[in-house]
């Protein structure tokens, strides 16, 4: 049995399994469900040595026939684009699952049971080799996240799940037409040549046609496509939707929201926009970067002003989604893969800030920087907890973040499709104000005096609470010193990318110098 | 041997990795003391050693040690990688040997200190970053470095994060942390910048092939937009590291850490990390007059400006600040006008002298129960005789006065301004010099001689232990002695010869041969006066302290301040610039996010149109419920009016 297929459906036997439990038996639901999710890291972990770097192509694919007659077929595999997410995926979902141990105190068989689903979500989105089934989780994952923020968030929760909905499902609903025409489209040449019955979702297949679809019907395709995951990295102007899911989401729905929900978008563009549309792409990678840099430093700049530590944390997301984007449409290698390797780096740094914002939260029950002060005085290790969080989203060279921003930059300063530097320039800058807003919160909470009586006698770091940080903090920093670990896997699927999105370039450019 | 050089950061981190993670497991400040002094100390060893063995056997070209590939992606590749030369190893030494004794004063300073361990492992840390800054081959291990001596520098700024600190907009030590770091990183996006077109244009981010390609084709590249864009990126971020203007503002905030901090951090090692990223460039520097005349310019308004305005301090360690500022100024203006080797033997010196009187500093706030303010001091000299005279050489020392190290360098790079032909440049350095001198014995005045003017109920000042007044003792002895190090040819008349830059020629030889200016003729007559006349003009102004000063009333300078109380308030203000920079900048930025971002834009529109969609479906919902009636007659109707317009609609088709 494939060990991809096991990584898989674990977490929905997990889920599934859980409604036989006793509602009333919490302590035993809790851990099976780490246990469930652990066992899930343990296995992926196997995928590792079944991987093989040097191949660019899809691997440890399974194909099994569900719907002929549509051809959409069971088919999943990874290449180095979301072999580092599923890893991610599996990761996260035992550290959020701890932190749930501390924030989730109601319906707590519901909420294992969903989050374990969302876990089966996450994974089937970054394996789908069929458009139909990718279709499939990319919704399914909308009903636990939904529930998970709307039964156990915060005050406003329901304005933020509904608004939150609302967004994903108007951007899938164009991803559904433009699946179904090319799927028709596809179909038909191969039916044409004696082949199926008129359609297909099997996303090997429609890779090798979608990229000779005329340029005027392809650019309607990657809009479809693109503002379905657009809405979902956030890219500025389409963000609004997340600082309220985040800061009304309870912690775990938080973590996992912004650690690999989010990276759905960005891998969606770089799997389905620029794999199955290169001319597109490159005609579009300008309104996109532009768009990318301005969430840059327009998060920032919002982050900045934010009273709520959760938004302003929302905020950053924002603002460092964009160098994803920014990476990836610059169709260089380099950016590319600092684009990979910032979505990781994103999922563990900001992951963590919220996680500590968590735990300021369980012991304080309010997000409100001006409640804090001096925490530094009675919370000295989770100090350094979260100012390690806070320089790896700030980009200090030796952490994290530091490999993709740069990565990222230096691709879109190279890229042969945006032919300015000024993408590069204005994004650099929001290196200044990711300083700004994170140090100022940091010093605004941790910092100063502890006047605040309510703070006076806080409880340090619980042992649960180290075993969240403490794996969080290893990658921070391997990923800082030695990136090389992470980013070969990818380095491959990279270039193949780049090589085949250049070649259509090249191929194309008569029409593009016509217009 | 080189391959040793891997230990010298190696040794510093893994102080910081054992005090960081168990450092507060460890009761005993003796012990905590010792690892963490101990690896400097051996670090120190190490790169003497290896400089011994680079002077008996000088190596035609840097070597490189590499340890292993850091970032790889598509073509960019970059090793982390060091570098050993002859300007690595001198920076190294400085930052090692001066570590060191900063280490061992901090044992007294810090003693019973609450997070006496956490200030060791920062200043290993500090170590280790700052190393890289120096040591590394490439652009993005000296960022590497760059960036971490500024987190260092973070870390400690707020090490006492509970403790207020007045300043302009600055409340507590963390927002004095804060300002530090933030000016910083405005630099540094000059630097990562410059990275990118460097790396772009010569597909490389290693010192030495960018130096060789430069050279290879410096008549191409020569005075073109694109080096000079690179130099003036480079310089920007070095404008943030070592606070000249525009970037000058955080230093004097930057006081608001430890002692041993400003003396380690603040004044003789990282400030000095934007001379190295010069010297280092220097190739590029010489092919770009343009870049060079900015620097030369920057660096002496810089010193001018920040010597007006120590003046007027009465923080004992602020006057120090200001001071750092001024000589960083001296310091670029000499790289500005070519003369790189003068530039990094002001840096050793400085390092010396200031190092000292940061840590004289240091153990006066010590003796004097942490009282920093100069004017309620006086008369300490019978009281902390080993930091007195100490102080007393350091003080010479950066006033000029020969034949103390300051004299010498300071000296040699008013002559070289001199000699570039430019006036202006000599005039702005000499007025500052002359500032200098006298805010330098002012506070010496102040703080040693006089009448005593603290509350001798409440402060009983003492001489500092022995861990404080030995290193007070070593680094007094070099900056008597450190500038006959680098003898100026016209003092040395070729029997002493000039050691210091000697020794740096092969660093410097390719972009000085591209400026095209050697050492100067055999005149020497303007030199030797110039050195008169300089140093008149510091023991006057040393004598006119004196006199403002000596007498306990300061009749002279209140009158002064009375009478030109304009320029007083300008002074004091320091000039402005930080009022300027939230005017213009902090606080437009602040306001737009705030009230046009986010409550305007986020809120009214992007929500406005999402919100406003949905009302709009739920308010034609509640209009087309309305048909739903139930009345069947009402539906007949309906029907009715469809089938009139549908005929209607075929007919008229």
């Amino acid at each position: 049995m494939s060990i991809l297929l096991l990584v898989l459906f674990l977490p929905l036997v997990g889920s599934l399994s859980l409604l036989f439990f006793n509602r009333e038996n919490i302590k035993a639901i809790k851990g099976y469900s780490l246990v469930i999710s652990i066992i899930t890291f343990v296995i992926s972990l196997f995928l590792i040595p079944n991987f093989n770097s040097a191949n660019p192509g899809f691997q440890l694919v399974f194909d099994h026939s569900w719907i002929p007659s549509l051809d959409a077929g069971f088919r999943i595999g990874i290449d180095g684009m979301s072999f580092l997410l599923v890893l991610l995926s599996t990761f996260i979902t035992p550290i959020a699952i701890l932190s749930s141990y501390d924030s989730i105190h109601k319906k707590e068989k519901e909420y294992y049971f969903m989050l374990l689903l969302l876990q089966f979500g996450m994974i089937g989105v970054f394996v789908s080799l069929d458009l139909f089934l990718f279709y499939i989780f990319w919704e399914l994952i909308l009903i636990p996240m939904y529930f998970i923020i709307g039964i156990w968030g915060r005050k406003n929760r329901i304005y933020a799940t509904v608004k939150f909905f609302l967004f994903t499902v108007v951007g899938s609903l164009f991803m559904l037409v433009a699946i179904v025409w090319l799927g028709y489209h596809v179909g038909g040449i191969l039916k044409a040549q004696g082949i199926g019955h008129g359609f297909t979702s099997n996303f090997l297949v429609l890779k090798e046609y979608a990229s000779k679809i005329d340029l005027d019907t392809s650019r309607w395709l990657f809009l479809a496509f693109a503002l379905s995951f657009c809405i979902k990295v956030p890219l500025f102007p389409l963000h609004t939707w997340l600082p309220d899911a985040h800061t009304e989401a309870p912690t775990p729905g938080s973590v996992i929201l912004a650690a690999v929900l989010l990276k759905m978008g960005t891998y969606g563009l770089i799997r389905f926009n620029i794999e199955l549309f290169p001319n597109a792409s490159i005609e579009y990678a300008g309104v996109i970067s532009t768009l990318a840099v301005i969430g840059i430093i327009y998060g920032a700049l919002v982050a900045m002003v934010q009273t709520d530590i959760k938004r302003l944390v929302a905020y950053s997301s924002v603002s460092h989604l964009g160098f994803v984007v920014l990476g990836i449409f610059s169709m260089t290698a380099e950016g590319m893969q600092g684009a990979i390797i910032q979505m990781v780096s994103h999922g563990l740094s900001t992951g963590m800030l919220f996680l500590c914002v968590g735990v300021l939260y369980e012991r304080r029950h309010t997000r409100e920087i001006s409640e804090y002060g001096g925490i530094a005085k009675v919370m000295p290790i989770f100090t350094v907890f979260f100012a390690i969080a806070m320089f790896a989203s700030v980009g200090l060279p030796g952490l994290n973040g530091f490999v993709g921003e740069y990565l990222t930059l230096i691709g879109a300063f190279m890229s042969p499709v945006l032919h300015s530097f000024a993408y590069s320039i204005f994004a650099a800058s929001g290196v200044i104000f990711a300083a700004v807003y994170l140090l100022w919160m940091f010093q605004r909470v941790m910092y100063g005096t502890n006047d605040n009586v309510a703070n006076h006698n806080l409880k340090d770091l619980t042992k649960n609470e180290y075993f969240m940080l403490i794996p969080l903090v290893i990658f921070i920093v391997w990923i800082g010193v030695y990136p090389k670990t992470f980013m070969s896997f990818s380095e491959n699927s990279s270039r193949a990318l780049v090589n085949k999105v250049m070649k259509a370039e090249i191929y194309k450019m008569p029409t593009l110098e016509k217009k | 041997m080189y391959e040793l050089v891997k230990f010298i950061p190696f040794l510093p981190l893994l102080g910081f990795l054992i005090l960081g993670l168990f450092g507060s497991k460890i009761k005993n400040e003796k012990l905590i003391g010792t690892i963490a002094t101990s690896t400097v100390g051996i670090s120190f060893i190490i790169a003497v050693s290896i400089f011994m063995s680079m002077l008996n056997h000088t190596p035609e070209k840097p070597v490189i040690v590499n340890l292993f590939t850091w970032i790889e992606a598509g073509n960019f590749k970059i090793n982390l990688a060091y570098q050993v030369d002859q300007l690595s190893i001198l920076f190294t030494m400085i930052i090692t040997g001066i570590g060191s004794l900063i280490h061992i004063f901090s044992i007294g300073y810090m003693h019973g200190d609450k997070s006496f361990f956490r200030f060791f492992a920062y200043l290993n840390l500090f170590i280790f970053m700052m190393l890289n800054l120096v040591l590394g081959a490439n652009f993005l291990v000296t960022f590497l470095g760059w960036e971490g001596v500024g987190l260092a520098s973070y870390l400690l700024i707020g090490f006492w994060y509970d403790k207020k600190f007045p300043g302009y907009r600055i409340t507590w030590t963390g927002d004095a942390a804060n300002k530090a770091f933030i000016m910083n990183r405005i630099g540094d996006l000059g630097l990562l910048l410059a990275m990118f077109l460097i790396y772009l244009n010569f597909g490389t981010l290693d010192y030495q092939l960018i130096k060789e390609t430069l050279v290879a084709s410096s008549g191409t590249l020569a005075g073109g937009g694109l080096i000079t864009a690179i130099a003036l990126l480079i310089f920007l971020g070095c404008t943030g590291k070592s606070a000249q203007i525009p970037l000058s503002g955080w230093l004097p905030d930057a006081m608001a850490g430890p002692t041993p901090v400003s003396s380690l951090i603040h004044a003789a090692t990282m400030v000095t990390a934007g001379i190295f990223l010069i010297s280092r460039n220097s190739v590029i520097f010489a092919l770009s007059p343009t870049a060079l005349s900015v620097v030369a310019a920057i660096g002496a308004a810089t010193a001018l400006l920040a010597a007006s305005i120590g003046l007027v301090q009465n923080d004992i360690k602020k006057v120090l600040a200001y001071s750092t500022v001024s000589q960083l100024g001296f310091m670029f203006t000499a790289l500005g006008v070519g003369a790189f080797g003068a530039g990094v033997f002001h840096v050793m010196t400085h390092a010396f002298f200031k190092g000292l009187l940061f840590l004289g500093a240091g153990s006066v706030i010590h003796g004097m129960h942490h009282e920093q303010n100069i004017k309620k001091m006086g008369g300490l000299k019978k009281y902390m005789p080993i930091t007195y005279f100490t102080f007393l050489i350091g003080t010479l020392a950066i006033s000029g006065i020969p034949p103390f190290s300051g004299f010498f360098s300071k000296d040699e790079i008013l002559w070289k301004a001199y000699s570039d032909g430019n006036i202006v440049l000599w005039g702005t350095l000499a007025l500052a010099a002359l500032f200098t001198a006298f805010y330098m014995f002012r506070m010496f005045y102040l703080t040693f001689l006089g009448k005593e003017r603290f509350d001798h109920h409440h402060v009983h000042p003492h001489e500092s232990p022995a861990t404080m007044t030995f290193p007070l003792i070593v680094l007094a002895i070099a900056s008597a002695l450190g500038g006959f190090l680098g003898v100026p040819h016209a003092l040395g008349m070729g029997v002493i010869p000039n050691v210091f830059e000697h020794w740096l020629d092969p660093v410097f030889e390719d972009a000085i041969k591209i400026i095209g200016r050697g050492e100067g003729g055999a005149v020497h007559t303007s030199e030797y006066l110039l050195m008169i006349f300089s140093t008149v003009v510091a023991i006057g102004s040393i004598l006119l302290a004196k006199k403002f000063y000596s007498n306990s009333n300061w009749t002279t300078p209140k009158r002064l301040v009375k009478n030109f109380s304009f320029s007083y308030k300008i002074l004091d203000h320091k000039w402005y610039l930080d009022n300027l920079y939230y005017i213009g900048f902090v606080n437009p930025i602040f306001d737009a996010s705030q009230k046009l971002l986010w409550k305007f834009f986020d809120v009214k529109i992007i929500d406005g149109i999402v919100n406003g969609s949905a009302q709009l479906t739920n308010n034609i919902g509640e209009q087309t419920r309305k048909i739903q009636s139930g009345v069947v007659q009402n539906y007949a109707l309906l029907m009715l009016v469809g089938i009139v317009f549908i005929i209607a609609f075929m007919v008229f088709k």
